[in-house]
Order: C-alpha cells, then structure tokens, then sequence
C-alpha cells in the first residue's frame, strides 16, 4: 500500500528524533528487519480492523432489526444534510465542468471522422455509466470522508468514544451505522445529480462546437442510453457511498492521543477512500462489460 | 469508614500490556461497597489504565476482573449491567462536544433509560442544578465552560445512570484551589447521598486526606498497599515515604484530619429527586 509507505516516511522526516545520532534512521542491525516486519503486519492488522468494523455495523443492523424504535434516524438525517445537502454546488459545478470537457475534446476527433451525431451517444454513456458516479464519488470522499474521518478522529482524542461506551452506548450505532447509511442513500441521488449537470454542460458545448442542436440531443439520449446504465451507475452510487463511510471511519477510529496521528489519519482516509472507490469500479466493469443492458 | 464490608470490585492477580509494556503484574485490588477509595501512584504507574480496567475499557492480559460481585461476574466482552451502574468522569471531562450541556446530560437519560425528551429534560436540568450549574448555562456547548464547569456537568452526566459506582478521574486536575474545594466537597455531598461507591484516581493530596476512607497506592506495577490513610503513611516503603512526606505533603497534612462520619440516605431516592434541604451535611 503505497500511501502509508508515504505517510511513514513524512512522520520521519517530521521525527525530532531523526535528525540526533548517526543518520536519518537510528541506526541498528534489526532496525531494516523491524521495519519489514511492520510493513507487512500494519497493513494485515488494518484489514483486520476494518473487517471487525464492517462486521460491528452489520452486527447493529441485525440488532435494529430486531428492535425497529431505536434506529438512529437523526443522525442519519444530519448526515444526509452534510454530505448530500451541501455537497450539491460542488458536484454540479464539477459534473457541469467534466461534461463541457469530454464534449469539447472528442468534437474534435468526432468532426474529422464526420460523426459528429455520435457525440450523444459517447457523453451518454461516458458520463452515466462511469464518470458521474466516479467523479461524485471523488468529490465525497474528499469533503465528507475526511470530515467524518476528523470528527471521530476528534472525538477519540477526547475520550468521547470511552465515554459513550462507558454508557453503554454503542458508538458503531450511534455514530458509525448512520453515516453508512446516509452515504449509501446520498451517493446515487448526487450521482443522478451530477449525471444531470454533466450532460447539461455536454449537450451546450455539442451544440456550440459540432452544431448538434439542443432537440437532437434530448431526442436521441434516451434512444442511445440503455436504462441499464443507469441502474449500473446507481447500484454503483450505493456501493461507493458504504465503502467512502466506512473507510472514513475507520480511519477515524485508529487515530491515537496525539495530534500527528490525526493528520495521518485523516489523509490516509481521504487517499484509501478515493483508491476503494476505483477499485469497487473496477469490480463493476468486469461484472458488467455490456453498455446495452 | 465504610458501612459494610461487602466487595464490589474485585481484582486478582492482574496483569495488564499496554504497546507490550506491562504496565500492571500480580494485582490485587478489593473496593468495598458504600467506600471512597482513591488511588495514587507515580506518574505513568497506570493509575488511568487500572480505572480503565475497572471499567472494562482495556482488558487485561491475565486475572480475573468482577464487578458488582454477587450480582454478576463481569465480563467484559459485554459489560452492560455494570456499565450501566457505573458513571464515569474523564480527566478532561470528555463531554460531547457537538452537544449542548442540557443534551450531554439527557442522552444518557434518552438513550439507556427510555425517558422521553420532555422529562429527560426536566430530569437533566435538575441534575445540572444539583452539580451547580445553572439553567443559564445549559444552552452552551463544552467549548464555552471553564474547567470547573467541565468537570461538574461531567458528574451530573455520570449521575444520570443512577450509578452505584462513580469513577473519577483526578476530579481535581487542572482547576484552581477554590474550584478543587467544591468540587471535593460536591463528590463528599453526592456520596453521602445517594450510597455511592467512589473509585478515583488523584494526586491531589488535600482531597485524599479530605475525602478518601482507604488510599491505594501503585507502585512496582501492582497495588503495594490499601488502606486507610494513616496506616499507609505508616507502611514502609520509598514511594509512599517520598510522596507523604515531602516538603509539599507535610503542609497539606498540618491541617487535622477531618472527622468524616458516613451516614446515608435511603439510597432508593434518584438524585434529582433529592430535595435541597435534604443534601446539607447530615453531622452538622
């Protein structure tokens, strides 16, 4: 995993103790045999713990389940307002922006080869099947993993996280379930969001670069987009949104009584999340290679 | 002195790893119901992590931990029943910090209690006029309070589980010497209350003295003595020589130490039910 081999190597450059003694890396024979043996060990226990993880919040459904009063619908609400609610100009602007791109480049190509009609159906599917979703799940990542990633983070610094289980109060339920369940329920509405934008900003930059009129557009998309494409891209949306929520918290929760790891924490999180996320596409893209479903 | 002698925590041989460091062997460690114990020990001698152990918040290695003995064996993978009977507060209070002081204290209430809004409020804020903090207050968020309020709506936040143990974590620390009166003097007043067991962690020697019916002392990874505060001045050994009679214990010893008679209430009343009157000092 590349990005902790990164992070490591800025906590020792941030070492005060780095620069004392006979180099960089205090010296000793079993020092390179430590750290190889960390390497391998660190990352085998985070998969541990993010399957323990995994496991609590499935533990809590089960357990919601069985008991319907108690679900924590409030915090769920308040999740969905701050990574839905308020994610909605970034990820319009940048859906707007992707779309004019795409349309702009590929006018180019299109035109030399007289197939500038086609230009519907290369937006259509580019950006409803694989980059609105990608590009919404980007952008929440990056604004709501690591937020979620600070909140927890901040919040085991204070021993707020022993205070709630010294209640007996689970904090998986009280405060990890719940951002899972408003990412998995925000993230295709935003992907349907970003869709819209991305193919109002195509179909203005066709018309104003191949002369594909505005009619021509809106009458050929549903023709050459299967509906498929866009159960893909919403089963997609679900599935980025439990993985961005979970790895945030995660992150969160192993962050340690120093304000270092906390700005470990919070990167590792945002970079994992976003290197999940591709990885869950590509596990789509070879279940479903067709794009006429 | 304690009322009866039955045990609610106990702990044997005890062994405790944090970062694969021993930080306790052998422990052994009785708390008796109804007493204040207070535990001192040097700096980094596990004080925190032995209150932490009680709680079921770290496990230990090796030993047996009970809790409310005679009502369960606690076991910690689970925990409920006595997390449920015991309030906790933190060294820096840990209050929730997204939550307003009134909220802080019915979520407990709400949650694991099944008041509704209403009466969690009314029984909050009545917790909150217990501890001394007044309804003017109970809009604000934890970042607004000074130390002392901190530690105080931590307490009333502990008591709102009708606790039977309260785990105090140095309730002193970090406050000034007016605000560290009243609070011992708060703790004092709660215990005589509601037949509270209290279990805290200190280094402040003025509350031991005040407060504490038995001192254990942590020292060479494991408990080298319990017991009332005069006997474990008396115990032979360098920590407790050094930490009793140096030059800043033996000021804070001048001062006789008070008579400190226990006499309870029926402890069926919950604390917000108490009525004023009813909490002054029962001997004066």
């Amino acid at each position: 995993m590349f990005y902790r081999s990164l992070s490591n190597r800025g906590t020792h450059a941030a070492d005060p103790r780095a620069g004392e003694g006979s180099g960089p890396y205090r010296a000793g024979l079993v020092d390179p045999i430590v750290s190889l043996g960390s390497a391998v060990v660190e990352p085998l226990e985070q998969v541990a713990d993010f399957i323990g993880l995994t496991g609590r919040v499935l533990l809590d459904v089960v357990g919601l389940l069985k008991n319907p009063a108690s679900w924590p619908w409030m915090e769920v609400s308040a999740a969905v307002y701050r990574t839905g609610a308020q994610a909605l100009g970034i990820t319009a602007l940048v859906g707007f922006l992707i779309g004019v791109i795409l349309s702009y480049l590929s006018a180019h190509e299109l035109r030399d080869f007289g197939l500038n009609a086609y230009v519907v159906n290369f937006l259509g599917i580019a950006i409803v099947r694989e980059l609105g979703p990608l590009v919404a799940a980007v952008i929440v990542a990056g604004r709501s993993g690591s937020s979620i990633t600070a909140q927890l983070g901040v919040m085991r610094l204070n021993d707020e996280l022993d205070a709630l289980t010294s209640m007996g109060i689970s904090y998986t339920r009280r405060l990890v379930l719940p951002k899972v369940l408003a990412l998995a329920f925000v993230q295709p509405l935003l992907i349907i969001w970003t869709d819209l934008f991305g193919l109002l900003g195509g179909m203005l930059a066709a018309n104003y670069a191949l002369g594909v009129s505005h009619s021509y557009f809106l009458e050929m998309l549903p023709k050459v987009l299967p509906i498929g494409n866009y159960w893909i891209g919403l089963a997609k949306g679900a599935s980025f949104g439990v993985v961005i929520a979970l790895v945030a918290c995660h992150f969160g929760l192993r962050v340690k009584s120093n304000t270092e790891s906390l700005a470990t924490g919070t990167t590792s999180s945002v970079v994992t999340g976003i290197t999940s996320v591709i990885v869950v596409d590509a596990i789509f893209a070879v279940l479903f290679p067709d794009s006429h479903i | 002195m304690p009322t009866s002698f039955e045990p609610i925590i106990e702990m044997r041989g005890v062994e405790t790893r944090l970062g694969g460091q021993i930080v306790h062997q052998d422990l052994d460690l009785t708390v008796m119901r109804g007493e204040i114990l207070g535990i001192v020990g040097g700096s980094g001698t596990g004080k925190t992590t032995l209150l932490r152990l009680m709680l079921g918040l770290e496990l230990p290695v090796r030993g047996t931990i009970k809790v409310l003995s005679g009502a369960a064996v606690f076991d910690p993978s689970r925990g409920t029943l006595q997390r449920q009977r015991s309030g906790v507060v933190f060294q820096r209070g840990a209050l929730f910090s997204a939550l307003s002081v009134l909220d802080n204290v019915a979520l407990a209430l709400r949650e694991l209690r099944s008041y509704d809004r209403g009466s969690a409020r009314e029984a909050a804020l009545s917790l909150l006029e217990r501890v001394g903090i007044g309804a003017e207050h109970a809009a604000k968020l934890p970042f607004e309070l000074s130390g002392g309020m901190v530690k105080r709506v931590a307490l009333a936040r502990a008591l709102a589980l009708a606790p039977e143990i309260l785990f105090l974590d140095e309730p002193t620390a970090g406050l000034d010497p007016e605000a560290a009166h009243s609070i011992v003097d708060l703790i004092d007043e709660l215990h005589r209350e509601l037949h509270l067991t209290v279990v805290m962690v200190t280094h402040d020697l003025d509350t031991l003295a005040a407060l504490c019916d038995r001192v254990a002392v942590l020292a060479d990874r494991k408990v080298v003595v319990a017991a009332p505060i005069d006997e474990v001045i008396a115990y032979p050994h360098p920590f407790i020589q050094g930490y009793f009679f140096g030059k800043r214990a033996r000021q804070a010893f001048k001062r006789p130490l008070p008579a400190n008679p226990r006499i309870y209430l029926a402890a069926s009343t919950p604390p917000w039910k108490i009525e004023p009157t009813r909490l002054q000092p029962a001997y004066s």
